[in-house]
């Protein structure tokens, strides 16, 4: 008899979808703004960007200075930052064989919190130490409870790593707390940051490019080994791969994405718990898939979380981690309603 | 092919495995019985590598402990008592795990891999489920997934825990035939814990009885298999009696022990 099995594997039909739709939120993010350009300009003006000859869009250089310096490093910018935090969540559930975990859950959060109240507080004029401090507290954190959950259980299992994931994020946070209480009139910048913005610039996107490229592609490639490790790190051994190992690594890829998105963006809540979620609904829970949907939906869904943000309330501007969960939760809830399964 | 010597395993305070030896030649089933607790799991993982043991093991004349694990997978196939299935997980995708040790760590598996993964699972009846998830199986169909991905291994040994747990009669009679079948099939050599006593005397060419973390008793099923042996050990008041193919069967007395 044949058989017309085949792996499960990102289709280059969804991937294409995905990559549409992120396009599509792309092209939307540019469009918005206080000045009035017409869409079909934007999309002119994008053509000639690219690098396949000259198209006339018609704008003004102070126009074209306009989207050139802001809407396009601004959309950029949370395009990586969403598919960083998505990948990133998607390679912790793995590893933690748990769907609640968040690329928070060994202290990312808390330590880049810990760093950046900290570089507030005493570097008051220098706002160019927050994306530097922010990504090393928040590898610290990781660390931090890496190293607690390793020595206090044996062999890297990945039940005290969560629970040290925890003492190191109380930890962390009753001193950024205590920080704060000494240092009020300090309060607002710290809570600005923790709300995100991804409206850094040209510069902000440099800054976390190379890690986003490192560790999307070494994430990226674990898709088949997450799928092994699911099984438990007992039968991953039986099958000849070293569970703790797989672990290290991707956790180490994953942190780094964390980290540098964590870096130039503040704390964003939601995407990686969200996103993936979706995308295991909507396409196959393998994490050959889940991982390279993840990282593109990801990047979507920051998108139009931003141009909500900026569009809501115009022309002030929402925070976007405030829009990324207010969005996100009745969104999340409506597709786990229309995927509902018999079995779950 | 499996030559273990005073194998001795130690979980915390507690001597689970002392200074048991085991030999199992090639093509034979060897099934370890014993009560509860008797360190009979404990066997097999230390066969596996995947509990520190004192004491050696060889497997096909190799000492394992100089295996690298992926040359041990491609030996050894094991199937725990209850195997984690992720419920997403498709029926084909799991059993494609058997290819692991064959796939390089980062790559990808080859048109190779997916063929013998079809064709363990056509074996074993499976090749209609392929596409359905792990997680809407019935209790039997589970089961034959799991052998599907140690099968998929390919490995000459295959290490079975309990492989019949939560099956009834005759999806308990089906999985080991199909065993028996491949093992005869493809030369495979067959460790099993099996609970049930008559069934372990009617599959095994040969018992290892383990009581208390040592190895009391070895050999072809009559001669393991004894009232005395079982009532002491089990703690159990049974009757043996040859079965129609001169295999003991094991009956239960009421009103013992």
């Amino acid at each position: 008899m044949v058989t017309r099995a085949r792996p499960s594997r990102a289709r280059p039909l969804w991937v294409a979808c995905a990559l549409g739709v992120l396009a599509a939120s792309m092209l939307a993010g540019l469009l918005d703004g206080a000045a009035d350009i017409s869409p079909w300009q934007v999309v002119l003006q994008v053509a000639d960007w690219l690098p396949f000859g000259h198209v006339d869009s018609g704008l003004a250089p102070v126009e074209q200075g306009l989207l050139f310096e802001l809407r396009l490093p601004r959309v950029l910018v949370a395009a990586v930052v969403g598919g960083l935090l998505a990948v990133a969540g998607a390679a912790y559930q793995g590893v933690f064989r748990n769907p609640l975990a968040d690329p928070y859950l060994l202290g990312a959060a808390a330590g880049a919190g810990l760093a950046t109240t900290a570089a507030i507080v005493l570097l008051p004029s220098s706002a160019a130490s927050i994306p530097l401090a922010a990504f090393v507290g928040a590898l610290g954190g990781v660390f931090l409870a890496y190293t607690l959950g390793n020595t206090a259980g044996r062999a890297g299992g990945t039940a005290t790593l969560v629970l040290a994931g925890v003492a190191v994020t109380s930890f962390l946070t009753a001193i950024q707390t205590f920080v704060q209480q000494f240092n009020v009139e300090e309060l607002q910048r710290v809570y600005a940051w923790i709300l995100g913005d991804v409206g850094g610039g040209w510069e902000q996107l440099w800054l976390v490019l190379p890690y986003a490229a490192v560790s999307s592609v070494v994430l990226l490639l674990h898709g088949r080994m997450l799928d092994v490790l699911s099984v438990g790190d007992e039968e991953a051994a039986g099958l000849g791969v070293r569970a703790a190992r797989v672990r290290f690594t991707v956790l180490l890829a994953a942190s780094l994405a964390t980290a540098a998105a964590v870096a130039v963006s503040g704390l964003i809540g939601f995407v990686g718990i969200v996103v993936p979620h979706v995308v295991r609904r909507l396409a196959g829970g393998s994490y050959r898939i889940v991982l390279p949907l993840s990282l593109i939906g990801g990047a979507a869904f920051l998108v139009l979380a931003d141009l909500v943000a900026r569009t809501v309330l115009a022309p002030a501007e929402l925070p976007i981690g405030v829009v990324t969960m207010f969005v996100g939760a009745p969104f999340f809830v409506g597709v786990l309603r229309m995927t509902r399964r018999a079995v779950t | 092919m499996i030559r273990a010597q005073d194998v001795s395993v130690r979980l915390g305070e507690r001597e689970v495995l002392s200074g048991v030896g085991l030999h199992v030649r090639r093509g034979e089933w060897t099934a370890v019985i014993g009560p509860n607790g008797a360190g009979k799991s404990t066997l097999l993982k230390a066969l596996m590598g995947l509990v520190r043991h004192r004491g050696e093991i060889l497997l096909d004349s190799r000492p394992a402990a100089t295996l690298k694990p992926r040359a041990r997978a491609r030996l050894v196939a094991y199937a725990p008592q209850a195997p984690a299935l992720p419920p997403e997980m498709t029926v084909f995708d799991y059993a494609l795990l058997g290819r692991t040790p064959y796939i390089p760590y980062l790559g990808r598996e080859s048109a190779h891999d997916r063929e013998v993964t079809e064709s363990v699972l056509d074996r074993l009846d499976l090749g209609e489920l392929a596409m359905r998830r792990v997680g809407e199986l019935s209790g039997g169909e589970r089961q034959r997934v799991v052998l599907a991905r140690a099968l998929a291994q390919e490995a000459p040994v295959l290490l079975l825990d309990e492989p019949t747990t939560a099956l009834d009669l005759g999806h308990q009679q089906q999985v080991l035939e199909l065993v028996d079948r491949l093992r005869r099939a493809d030369g495979l050599t067959v460790v099993t814990t099996l609970h049930d006593l008559t069934v372990a005397g009617l599959y095994a060419d040969a018992l290892l009885l383990l009581a208390g973390g040592r190895a009391v008793a070895a050999g072809e099923p009559s001669q393991v298999l004894t009232e005395e042996a079982v009532g002491r050990h089990f703690d159990a008041h049974v009757k043996i009696e040859p079965g129609p193919d001169g295999r003991p069967v094991v009956h239960l007395v009421r009103g013992g022990p």
